[in-house]
């Protein structure tokens, strides 16, 4: 049965489309000047309904929230046919994420206005059509819960990154994008087949159950009495059938995964980051790295542990050992390079790394730090991206020997990106400090990890103050190396201003007062970990 | 003893008015020949204008056909079928033909090999088709087959009419007698293979084979044997006229000689043709050829190997291709891999309807958008055939925009990127595939994908991310591509966007 009416969820979602609408039909080169407009006004209302998601949604509740739901199509398989369905809706963990969205997507255009890549590369028109593009496959990835149109989302998410990267990248933009393009499509086509597979055994392709009809995530959780992991083993000794995929479950749970992985991404499936990051323009490379990246943790979060719960739990050591393995790593790598915008690529790595095992510590706490965690990478290094790019417009050179001493002539601007890094590296009464501390307690409390993850994810902690500390003193302390020709540089355009104080406020914000975040996951988190307690 | 009916008693005890889309083609085709002789010197205007009228007509006589026709029906004494199946192919092919023929007016004006034939040619191949997906009998699927495949000879080797002794000439006749010799080749395989399951079952009609062929498989005597064998052959025949692999040597060197619009119009009807025929006999017929009780059919391993090789090998070598139309060409043998890779789920029993309408909707995903991006590349062509290579594509998004783009969703289509028809198409045949169990070839399936996009987005590459080095390409912008273009564009957007359109036209098709 259909759950019809239009639902705010549906206004959010479709709103960057309107504003691609409007931006086709406008002429590229006589309304150049409104394009950039267009495209910040709209990014902009869609926030404010997000916002009033936010107003109308209820944390006191499990359940989807504005939902809408109605059969899009039927796939007939032999007898049975199986509906697509257009459904949408918010539980705390979605209805945080599309807030990071509209959240970023404002900060993003403010930041490429006035970019040198228009005076170079040009076509402005073709690029905020892309970025609304982006903006409404990033909503929808977040906000559907039908597998085929999640796919669709997911898919279409990798066009307009990869034409950003492409077209207004920097010298290796065409490896970059090629890279990029290849490398999440070869993970993600997997997952089509897992997700076929799916549907073929159950019979529907909605995830959650809406209007009477049972989702995947209910038949898998009430499948012959098994409740949580821990009643399944039992179940099968009886002669009952454990969890719904029990004998290919392993394949499926792989088949979501390496589409995620790749995304996240993972160790060792990170190669393609620092390529497309680096290339990227500068506001790519905020959204690549604000939302694009969560959409790997979220699937993770919301499909593998939802719907393979054995295999996850099978799988949990490892793919928690490789998230580790990441936070070390990316912080090692990251602390080697002479390239700004590679340091900080590689240091979602690491970030990432943590939201991973978090994840995988698969209980309350570790799921609410690693969502949080998402939330707030998403905030900092898009932070720090932004900073980079406000770099290069001015000095354009990347390499760190070439910087030195900008605190001196950017005193505002380097107050800025010290509060901005210390929030990177987790500095307590900041909000990253909140994420991975979240999480090292919940792998601390997990019945799946041992102590030795929680002992190197801390590690990880401190190399993150390592090498931002060394990326701030070798920009911004010292003596200033390459004075600007025109000293009007030195300060800040209004639109750079007006692109770090929302970021800064969220940063206190959560610093401070995370309990309104925790709060809205409260629920919702504890109805996944529900599935995992012993 | 027989009687000879009078000619009320033939025409409704064949119930002739069944068959009218395409006979009405071929009577058009006819009346063509006279269009042209008398047309003089207006008739490069006027024979096109009416070929795109009698591909009208026929299009209006198949809704009629098919809106009033309450399941199916067969005609001139269950030689032909009529029926949701036929259809569907007959609208496919009607429209290929017509961004065909679009595409073909300035071209041949352009190439200096306009001739009235020409038009002929094309309508009299397409008509060929679609016999060939409303043949019901073996003999039927030979006749329509020659009659589908015989102009397309003579289209392929049209360049050479002008014979002035240059490189374009020489391929373009190349292109007609490797053609000619390789279909006439595989068209004694065909017939030899007919010529075998008649021996084995004593019939050549294929519901009448359907009910024998039970009975020659439980026998388990020679004549079981001729019947393998000679579905074998039957596989072999029609592999080379879709060329999936090891059938698939001709189609670079053909695909490349022939005037481009004969190129689009043969890689898509000449497939259609080809799976049409492979589908009504592997999956009507000779579902029952089953070997060990309870599987699938025995042909179903066969299909799978040529659909797993066909992917591979198609996709691999389409990377190092710099011409676009071998590029395409490769491809197409590509796409023939997916629909095969439907062709051999609907072996398994239960999922044939299913499989049946996956690859329909993947061949009107292929149709429109193959014909699209074949459209594009004959339209940065230069006239003496040069400028098709990859390298002469760039920079095409800044001084053709609009092609570009075009271009762009056509390469999408092809890869199978969402909210195009191919990936529609793709779905579909993936989930029929994950259905019958064929999840081995399905992963397969998406792999190659994967690698099929490496060459699809170099295009996109080329057109976008790098700048013209060179002069501004003279391209043959002219309305009537325009039209052919934008069509091709319209169908691949509004079928890749509006999923339940494809799947509803396909609901009704079942020829099990």
């Amino acid at each position: 049965m259909d759950v019809t009416g239009l639902s705010l969820t549906t206004i959010t979602l479709f709103l960057p489309m309107l504003g691609l609408a409007i931006l086709l039909f406008m002429n590229g080169e006589t309304q150049r000047e409104n394009l950039k407009w267009v495209a910040f006004a709209t990014s902009l209302v869609t926030f404010v309904a997000s916002v009033l998601m936010w107003i109308n949604f209820d944390p006191a509740t499990a359940e989807l929230q504005m939902v809408q739901r109605n059969t899009w199509a039927e796939v007939s398989l032999g007898d049975s046919a199986i509906n697509i369905s257009y459904f949408v809706g918010v539980d705390g963990i979605s209805m945080l994420l599309v807030l990071l969205t509209t959240f970023i997507m404002p900060i993003a255009i403010l930041g490429s206005f006035g970019s040198h890549i228009f005076a170079e590369r040009g076509r402005e028109k073709l690029y905020y059509i892309f970025l609304m593009l982006l903006e409404w496959a990033m909503i929808g990835v977040f906000v559907v819960h039908d597998l085929i149109i999640f796919y669709v989302f997911w898919e279409v998410t990798l066009v307009p990154m990869y034409f950003l990267i492409g077209i207004w990248g920097s010298e290796e933009r065409i490896y970059a994008a090629v890279k990029f393009f290849l490398y999440t499509m070869a993970g993600s086509i997997l997952m089509l087949i897992a997700i076929l597979y799916v549907g073929n055994t159950t019979g529907t392709f909605s995830t959650y159950s809406a209007g009477g009809d049972v989702g995947v995530i209910e038949m898998v959780q009430s499948h012959e009495g098994a409740g949580t992991y821990w009643d399944a083993p039992e179940a099968e000794a009886e002669g009952e059938p454990g969890f719904l995929f029990s004998s290919v479950e392993s394949f499926l749970f792989l088949g979501f995964l390496v589409a995620f992985a790749i995304k996240v991404p993972i160790f060792p499936f990170h190669s393609w980051l620092p390529d497309a990051h680096v290339q990227a323009p500068t506001a790519g490379s905020v959204i690549l790295a604000g939302v694009l990246l969560k959409m790997g943790t979220y699937g993770i979060v919301r499909f593998n542990l939802n719907l393979f719960p054995e295999a996850t739990v099978a799988w949990a050591p490892t793919i928690a050992f490789l998230g580790v393995v990441g936070i070390i790593y990316g912080a090692w790598v990251s602390y080697a390079q002479n390239n700004v915008k590679k340091l900080v690529a590689y240091s979602s790595v690491s970030h990432l790394g943590f939201v991973v095992l978090g994840i995988f510590a698969l209980n309350a706490q570790g799921l609410q730090g690693a969502t949080l965690q998402m939330v707030n990478h998403g905030i900092s290094t898009g932070g720090l991206f932004l900073i980079v790019g406000m770099l290069y417009e001015r000095w354009h050179t990347k390499e760190m020997a070439d910087y030195g001493g900008i605190w001196k002539v950017m005193p505002v601007f380097g107050g800025i990106s010290l509060v901005i890094s210390l929030s990177s590296m987790g500095l307590p009464g900041l909000n990253g400090f909140i994420g991975e501390f979240t999480i090292l307690l919940g792998s601390l409390g997990s019945d799946f990890l041992g102590f030795a993850f929680t002992l190197f994810g801390t590690l990880g902690v401190i190399l993150a103050a390592v090498y931002l500390l060394k990326m701030f003193q070798h920009v911004f302390m010292g003596e200033l190396k390459k004075p600007l020709k025109d000293e009007a540089g030195y300060k800040l355009r209004w639109n750079e201003i007006a692109a770090f104080i929302p970021i800064l406020i969220m940063i206190f914000w959560m610093g401070i007062q995370p309990i309104v975040f925790f709060n809205m996951l409260d629920i919702s988190v504890d109805s996944i970990a529900a599935l995992f307690v012993r | 003893m027989f009687e000879s009916p009078t000619i009320a008693e033939f025409v409704t005890q064949s119930n002739l008015a069944s068959t009218l889309p395409g006979t009405l083609l071929v009577a058009w085709t006819l009346l063509l020949v006279l269009v042209d002789l008398f047309a003089g010197d207006e008739r490069e205007h006027w024979t096109p204008l009416m070929a795109c009228l009698g591909l009208g007509v026929s299009f209006v006589a198949n809704l009629f056909v098919y809106a009033s026709a309450a399941g199916q029906q067969t005609a001139l004494y269950g030689m032909f079928i009529a029926d949701a199946f036929t259809g569907f192919l007959n609208i496919v092919i009607l429209v290929a033909t017509l961004l065909a023929v679009l595409m073909s007016r300035d071209y041949l004006k352009r190439a200096g090999i306009h001739r009235g034939e020409y038009y002929i040619l094309t309508l009299l191949s397409s008509a060929g088709a679609m016999f060939m997906v409303a043949a019901n009998d073996l003999i039927v699927v030979f006749v329509a087959l020659e009659l589908l495949s015989i102009p397309l000879y003579i289209l392929a080797a049209f360049r050479s009419i002008k014979n002035d002794g240059s490189e374009l000439a020489l391929k373009s006749e190349e292109s007609g007698m490797k053609y000619f010799i390789l279909g006439a080749f595989s068209s004694a395989f065909l017939v030899f293979g007919a010529a075998l399951v008649y021996g084995a079952t004593g019939t050549t009609n294929i519901p009448q084979i359907l009910e024998i062929a039970p009975a020659v498989v439980d026998a388990a005597s020679s004549a079981t044997f001729y019947l393998v064998v000679g579905a074998a052959l039957l596989i072999v025949g029609l592999g080379f006229k879709v060329a999936v692999v090891p059938f698939h040597m001709w189609t670079p060197d053909v695909y490349e000689g022939a005037p481009t619009p004969v190129t689009a119009l043969m890689s898509v009807t000449a497939k259609i043709g080809g799976f049409a025929a492979l589908l009504r006999i592997l999956v009507t017929a000779l579902s029952v050829l089953v070997l060990v009780d309870g599987g699938a059919a025995a042909w179903q391993t066969t299909i799978s190997i040529i659909a797993a090789l066909t992917l591979v090998l198609g996709n691999f070598v389409a990377i190092s291709q710099r011409n676009l139309k071998r590029m395409l060409a490769y491809s197409s043998i590509a796409h023939a891999g997916y629909i095969m890779v439907a062709l051999a789920a609907a072996g398994t029993a239960g999922t044939a309807d299913s499989a049946t309408q996956g690859a329909l909707v993947y061949i009107l995903a292929y149709m429109f958008t193959n014909l699209g991006a074949f459209a594009v590349v004959m339209t940065i062509e230069r006239v003496d055939g040069g400028g098709g290579n990859i390298d002469d594509i760039t920079g095409l998004a800044r001084s053709r925009p609009l092609l570009a783009m075009a271009m762009t969703i056509f390469m999408l289509s092809l890869t199978g990127i969402p909210l195009t028809a191919g990936f529609v198409g793709k779905f579909m045949v993936f989930a029929a595939a994950v259905q019958a169990g064929l999840v081995g070839l399905a992963v397969i399936g998406v792999l190659t994908s994967v690698v099929s996009a490496f060459y699809y987005m170099r295009v996109v590459v080329n057109m976008y991310l790098r700048e013209s080095s060179g002069e501004l390409v003279p391209a043959l912008e002219t309305i009537y591509v325009r039209w052919a273009i934008n069509i091709a564009l319209a169908g691949t957007l509004i079928f890749g966007i509006f999923y339940p359109l494809a799947s509803n036209l396909v609901s009704m098709v079942s020829i099990t």
